[in-house]
């Protein structure tokens, strides 16, 4: 490997790409492959699989001893909402680990007392993702019930490609949240995304279960996610 | 909320390749049985012998940066392979019980 390559991989990496080193054992060659970019046939079902699974292989292309290092962004999830259902969601997120954010402005709610140890940030969405934006390894579930805060993270969250993107609310809430979302620019196959009511259909009824459902939802999503748009299949 | 570790092997491998440092990466290929780091792992070196990252759990990085000053010299990459440890071989040996595969090459 060179050190422009290297530059390449360490760009990516810092941008939150995923992106793939393929190192002929033969020549001793490095190419860099970030995650959407075209790259040579041969190659294609490898460099895919290394993404899917982040694992690194030894592989034999056209006779060549080639081996693919994945570097996968660790995925993470932004929970909109300091309410009771995130501080369970913050006890199991780093069991499976995953980094959490919560975002809520209400101060009432978005206490460090409530939440020790939690990335915790009291501002509106707008702010807190204006320094920190969201990607297609970022999941979001948005659990405020409440539109003034929900809705600019869900409709980030959209635009911003993540592979995860939940709603807490009744399907009578959703159907609003619906109409809302169209009026700001977005399709129906995009909306349709959203996992609403959120989560896996467990029967959840706790705070807890439904912190756990939601965190079921968002694993089905990363590790069914296709690559061809780097989105979950919620 | 960092994204990547502080001390990230291969940013520190491109930081003291542009102060104009000798640099070797040395990458996990592939393990057998209990190996502590997975494959893909990195260490890098430079030619006084200063590393960041590791291949195994401590077990053979010594060996690892022996040759990787010698790769750094002559330019030639290699396959290095560890096993378990034996009476022959109880410097480089993985006391896990595992084996690994790591390919050293020089930065260019």
């Amino acid at each position: 490997m060179d050190l422009s390559t290297l530059q390449q991989l360490n760009a990516a990496r810092d941008a939150r790409r995923a992106v793939a080193l393929v190192t002929d054992l033969g020549d001793g060659r490095g190419m860099a492959i970030t995650e959407g970019e075209t790259m040579p046939e041969a190659l294609a079902a490898s460099v895919a699989t290394a993404f899917l699974t982040g694992k690194a292989v030894t592989a034999d292309i056209d006779g060549r001893s080639v081996f693919i290092n994945a570097y996968l962004p660790p995925p993470r999830i932004v929970v909109i909402g300091a309410v009771h259902i995130s501080q369970a969601l913050a006890q199991l997120a780093p069991v499976t680990g995953y980094d959490l954010t919560i975002i809520d402005p209400r101060t009432a709610f978005a206490t460090p007392e409530r939440f020790a140890g939690v990335d915790l940030i009291a501002e509106w969405p707008e702010d807190a993702l204006r320094a920190r934006p969201l990607d297609s390894y970022t999941a979001v579930a948005a659990v405020t019930h409440d539109p003034k805060i929900d809705d600019f993270a869900l409709s980030a969250a959209l635009s911003a490609g993540c592979f995860y993107v939940g709603a807490l609310g009744s399907r009578k809430t959703h159907a609003k949240r619906v109409e809302r979302l169209v009026a700001l620019g977005h399709s129906q196959a995009e909306i349709a995304r959203i996992s609403a009511p959120i989560g896996l259909d467990i029967g959840a009824a706790s705070p807890a279960e439904i912190a756990l459902a939601t965190l079921g939802d968002i694993v089905r999503a990363f590790r069914r996610r296709s690559l061809a748009s780097g989105q979950g299949d919620a | 909320m960092a994204h990547m570790e502080l001390l990230d092997p291969l940013q520190t491998a491109q930081s003291w390749k542009q102060q104009g440092r000798n640099v070797a990466i040395a990458t996990v290929m592939e393990t057998w049985g209990s190996a502590p780091r997975p494959a893909g792992s990195h260490l890098v070196i430079d030619a006084d012998g200063n590393f960041e990252g590791s291949v195994s759990g401590g077990c053979v990085e010594g060996a690892v940066i022996t040759e990787a000053i010698d790769i750094i010299q002559s330019g030639a990459a290699k396959m290095l392979e560890f096993g378990v440890a034996d009476e022959t071989a109880w410097q480089v040996g993985l006391s896990c019980g595992g084996r690994i595969r790591i390919y050293v090459e020089r930065l260019l």
